[in-house]
């Protein structure tokens, strides 16, 4: 069965390539320093299973020990200039669209003939993973057509991978790195503690107040942990089943549905959702990490507002 | 709640990890320091709570997987993809950032609230193709600063977030309204995850009415800012909305 084994040692081996490149890359006073945070990388995706939880506890400091002191430069893999690329652009025209699309295109044909066509029961894909799979044979698709029509060296993918890569930097790990400080402030019992903290801001009585401290709760909770699927488990039980749904009589799809919602205004403020916010500002090469937050936070805040709105006018109708 | 008594020591986490991002300290330092300090202050010991980030890493690795296009993008722009997808938007008379990014956020949600959520993104078609697309409608307006051009690529980006996020529970098989409705049937409440996601719909309309609103201002004020030139009429939006 194809599954997350196999995908992850295609990025493993991405990884691991571009480790090794970035070791022999002179232009790059710190080489050593990318080569042992990407070959870091590689050893996660490729052995992770078998070095144990304390194995990969190690890797995890090692990230952000190389990452946090400056360790990890930046490569000049070879590529074409600006101007060649004018020219390369004029002279392929509007071909060059074709082998951008086959990477979703493929996902997204994949996973509707998966789910909606007999193919799915073949059973030969993990359940629930489809899209990943046909990700991955979108890119390896993709690279047949480029390898077939432009005739690129042996070597560019891995080169131009290592180039982007390298612009993006440790924000590429930090994602991973938030996700694994929320599961330790869960086995550390902060949600219980937030919760008991929202509870205590509420005014007696007001049905009202109760769904505007519950939804800025997820909203600033959500901030906090990065994601809303930490902070719904707690602001339900704090706020939303007892006091929202079975106290004042709200529907239970409502305030479920739109407080999680409420909660995603949060992500759009919040650089602990770094895979959102702040790697698209590394990727996109902005002056100001927080650019993408800055832009979204109006909407966010809007949003929150016509969230509540929502909240209060339909779960209580 | 547990047996255990409540103590607010590891919420010194929480402040580590604000203060860090405030005076914008190195993030993957931020969140070690703040991960092994709560693990500490709520009893574990040094390896265990080495070991509980560890396994929690191991756990998430599936984020690491979608880097694998990186190199067929690398590629394409290697070739000019980024200058192809500027200079088609050059070409299109009456193209502007705004209209452009609003009718990425209609696909965006669309696609999400149909469960294709993972098929765009900001490796897979903000950075090769909407941001650069965005970028030069802007400069078919007037003369573009880096710094502003900066602020097109983030709403680009931010325009992905907002179409995700807002469409995706729309779609009725997806984690988030799994776990709703999970956390919802521990406590006796018994729902079906259509009717989750039919109340995600007022949400999504909201989104699409305060960002779409937000997007076409954008072009209203480059345009005032910028050399003034073709001045953009009113977008039809009917036809768009989700």
């Amino acid at each position: 069965m194809i599954g997350l084994p196999l995908l992850y040692m295609l990025a493993g081996a991405l990884f691991g390539a571009v480790a090794l490149r970035s070791a022999f890359d002179r232009t790059n006073r710190k080489r050593l320093g990318n080569a042992a945070f990407w070959g870091l990388m590689a050893l996660s995706l490729l052995a992770g299973d078998a070095i144990g939880d304390f194995g990969n506890g190690l890797i995890v400091l090692g990230l952000a020990g190389l990452a946090g002191f400056g360790l990890v430069g930046r490569g000049a893999p070879a590529t074409t200039s600006e101007a060649e690329r004018e020219v390369l652009s004029l002279r392929l025209g509007n071909r060059l669209f074709l082998p951008a699309l086959i990477i979703p295109v493929t996902a997204m044909l994949g996973t509707l003939a998966w789910n909606y066509t007999p193919l799915g029961e073949a059973g030969w894909i993990e359940p629930k993973r489809e899209t990943y799979v046909f990700l991955a044979l979108g890119v390896v698709l993709a690279l047949g057509a480029i390898f077939v029509w432009l005739r690129p060296p042996l070597l560019a993918p891995v080169e131009e991978g290592r180039r982007l890569l390298d612009a993006i930097g440790w924000a590429a790990v930090l994602p991973q790195m938030l996700a694994a400080l929320g599961a330790v402030f869960a086995a550390a019992g902060v949600g219980d503690i937030v919760g008991s903290i929202a509870r205590a801001a509420i005014p007696e009585g007001s049905v009202f107040l109760t769904v505007v401290v519950f939804a800025m709760g997820m909203a600033l909770f959500t901030m906090v942990m990065g994601n809303a699927f930490a902070a719904f488990p707690v602001m339900a039980a704090a706020i939303g089943v007892p006091l929202l749904i079975e106290d004042y009589g709200g529907d239970a799809a409502v305030i479920g549905a739109v407080g999680m919602l409420a909660g995603f205004c949060g992500t759009l403020l919040t650089p602990m959702a770094a895979n959102f916010n702040l790697v698209p500002a590394a990727l996109l090469e902005l002056k100001d990490q927080y650019g993408v937050i800055r832009a979204q936070a109006p909407t966010a805040l809007l949003l929150l507002g016509a969230n509540i709105a929502i909240l209060w006018l339909a779960a209580f109708r | 709640m547990g047996p255990r008594p409540m103590t607010y020591l590891p919420l010194l986490g929480i402040l580590i990890v604000v203060a860090g991002f405030a005076l914008r300290l190195n993030p993957m330092l931020v969140v070690t320091v703040a991960g092994l300090a709560t693990g500490m202050l709520a009893g574990m010991s040094l390896p265990e709570v080495i070991a509980a980030f560890g396994k929690a890493f191991n756990d998430n690795r599936i984020i690491a997987i979608v880097w694998i296009v990186l190199p067929v993008i690398g590629l394409l722009e290697r070739h000019g993809l980024q200058q192809r997808a500027a200079a088609l938007i050059r070409s299109m008379r009456g193209a502007t950032t705004g209209r452009l990014l609003l009718l990425y956020l209609a696909y965006r949600q669309i696609t999400a609230a149909i469960g294709l959520h993972s098929t765009a993104g900001h490796a897979q078609t903000v950075r090769p193709l909407v941001a650069p697309m965005a970028v030069a409608a802007a400069q078919a307006q007037g003369p573009l600063p880096p710094k502003d051009a900066d602020k097109v690529k983030a709403m680009a980006a931010a325009t992905d977030n907002v179409g995700l996020f807002f469409g995706e529970d729309v779609f009725f098989a997806i984690g988030s309204i799994v776990l709703i409705q999970q956390v919802l049937s521990t406590y006796g409440h018994d729902l079906t995850p259509l009717q989750l996601a039919l109340w995600a719909i007022p949400s999504a309309i909201a989104a699409f009415v305060i960002h779409g609103g937000r997007l076409l201002l954008f072009d209203r004020r480059s345009s005032r800012s910028g050399a003034g030139a073709n001045a953009p009429s009113p977008l039809p939006v009917d036809g768009v909305s989700p």
